[in-house]
């Protein structure tokens, strides 16, 4: 599916929510279930320092497309981290590099994004373009 | 007067507002703390009536700003009962406070192998601005190490004081933990070896009666916005001795006295330190703020925080796995906690969610909490308009977050 498919897959999926305690727990749900990173990963040269939660992202190339793993120690930081490993992982670079991410808006989930959250989260969606950028360079 | 917090909620149009359709329960004063209506309406007043440059024009409206100005200082020096007005320093805070004194006393008094002594439960604010000038003239800081309970050991206090000390810059009370040190007693044992001290009051001034020369301090830093005043004001007091010492730290229009191409002399106290035009809104609010307490009785204020205090941590500790952090005996009304392996991120997620405004993270600590050896906490700090039903609001929101994370 392309990036913007899964958005809009995701917004459906959110619209079932009744309150924000419903999509809350289905984000502590998705965070305390997915097994998102080898803990091998988890290293310094790996680690998002926020001031409020940490994220460790780790990125590889394969046959065109960006793999991302990522794992926060708050839990509902990694929920959120797994919806936008859903949206940008196994893409192309320069879809990546092009993603507007505006489910986050839309799935009212963008105070998790503010800079005074602090929470590694906007930092890591900066990093993965990055990331995006220096694969597109190195192997286009 | 009599302490009636019905009407002291009413002088705070902030706390009249919902959030996420629930009435907001504020408990993160430690952080900053909502203005009452007076304080909101002196702004007004001086933008409407009274703005104009002061100490500069001869016209009526600069006299009229710079009386005002003027008379805000002199309301302060009776505040905090200094020996002069001139010995209170405007500033745009606590942070500037500091560093204004480190960097000044530094340039003038440090040499190598000089050494500083702060203590474990500092703020960045008062660690950060000592180590870079320790660093600059190759001295050393040394730290006044705390116990479980987040108390300073004076015993080891005393050891690391020496012929070699030259300044010690302590907190008032910690924003993290909530401990009120026993500055009096510390500054008196600095001075036994002719130290100066530094007291960081930026959480003390809301909580406690300040009275600088009972406490002997050489400096004492506070901001306004922690103290129901605009971000913006702050002040440095400074013993008149040590502020005629210390060289200027910043330099320009109002801080000088006569200038040439060559060379320029300096103004007197209190201009020396007040380069530039003054943020004069944030000051006269400041003013009106410390007014404001005067007139409930800062007595009364402590009485009724110890009184929220002791309720919040009775109740709170009920909760199964809930950790306080910091349990001195002699504290100001904050509350750090964690419960169980919960997140303070996430924890702070939920109870944001119930309408409760907590702060989580290392509050600017960091070092403290490398103590605890934990990456953050949870904090709910309360002011004298916070209620016993707020707290329930808080446990409540709690056991919500107890209940989705666990």
């Amino acid at each position: 599916m392309t990036i913007p498919e899964i958005e809009n897959q995701l917004e459906s999926e959110f619209q079932y929510f009744e309150d924000w305690m419903d999509k809350y727990n289905y984000l502590i749900e998705m965070g305390k279930s997915l097994p998102l990173i080898d803990p091998k990963l988890k290293i310094q040269s790996n680690l998002i320092s926020g001031c409020q939660s940490r994220v460790w992202l780790h990125a590889a190339y394969e046959n065109g497309k960006i793999i991302f793993k990522a794992d926060s120690d708050a839990v509902i930081t990694k929920g959120i981290i797994s919806l936008l490993i859903r949206v940008l992982s196994n893409q192309k670079p320069d879809d990546i590099l092009n993603a507007k991410l505006e489910f986050i808006d839309k799935i009212d989930l963008k105070e998790h994004l503010s800079p005074t959250r602090s929470n590694g989260l906007l930092s890591m969606i900066k990093q993965m373009k990055l990331y995006a950028l220096a694969f597109k360079t190195k192997y286009q | 007067m009599i302490f009636n917090i019905n009407k002291i909620r009413k002088d705070f149009p902030a706390l009249q507002q919902e959030v996420y359709k629930k009435p907001l329960v504020y408990l993160d004063n430690a952080a900053t703390t909502q203005k009452p209506q007076a304080v909101i309406d002196r702004i007004v007043k001086y933008n409407t009536y009274e703005n104009s440059n002061i100490h500069r024009g001869v016209h009526y409206l600069s006299q009229k700003a710079t009386d005002a100005y003027e008379q805000a200082r002199i309301f302060i020096k009776e505040y905090i009962n200094t020996a002069e007005s001139h010995e209170i320093i405007f500033t745009k805070g606590t942070t500037e406070s500091i560093n204004i004194i480190a960097s000044s006393f530094g340039k003038k008094f440090l040499k190598k192998d000089d050494e500083i002594i702060i203590s474990t439960m500092e703020h960045h604010s008062n660690l950060v601005p000592w180590q870079q000038v320790c660093i600059e003239n190759r001295a050393h800081l040394k730290v006044i190490p705390i116990n479980e309970k987040g108390e300073l050991l004076i015993d080891e206090f005393k050891k690391l004081l020496n012929e070699k000390t030259k300044f010690v810059a302590l907190t008032h009370i910690s924003n993290a933990l909530g401990t009120i040190n026993p500055v009096k007693e510390i500054i008196e044992m600095a001075h036994k070896f002719d130290v100066p001290v530094l007291i960081d009051g930026a959480q003390g001034i809301p909580h406690l009666k300040i009275d600088v020369q009972n406490l002997d301090c050489d400096f004492y830093c506070f901001s306004g916005h922690k103290v129901f005043a605009p971000m913006g004001s702050g002040v440095l007091y400074g013993k008149e001795k040590w502020l005629e010492k210390l060289p200027p730290f910043q330099f320009g229009g109002e801080m000088v006295e006569n200038v040439t191409f060559e060379k320029t002399t300096f103004n007197e106290l209190p201009f020396k330190f007040e380069a530039g035009t003054p943020n004069v809104e944030s000051i006269l609010g400041l003013e009106t703020a410390l007014r404001y307490i005067s007139e409930i009785g800062i007595e009364n204020i402590a009485d009724y925080e110890n009184d929220l205090l002791n309720y919040a941590t009775k109740e709170l500790t009920k909760i199964d796995g809930l950790r306080i952090i910091g349990t001195a005996e002699k504290k100001a009304s904050v509350i750090s906690f964690l419960i169980g392996n919960i997140h303070p991120y996430d924890a702070g997620t939920i109870i944001d969610r119930m309408g409760v405004a907590v702060r989580t993270g290392h509050h600017c600590a960091q070092p403290v909490l490398d103590w605890f050896d934990i990456p953050g906490t949870i904090r709910a700090s309360f002011a004298f308009y916070n209620t016993k039903d707020e707290v329930d609001r808080l446990v409540e929101a709690v056991l919500q977050a107890k209940k989705m994370l666990e």
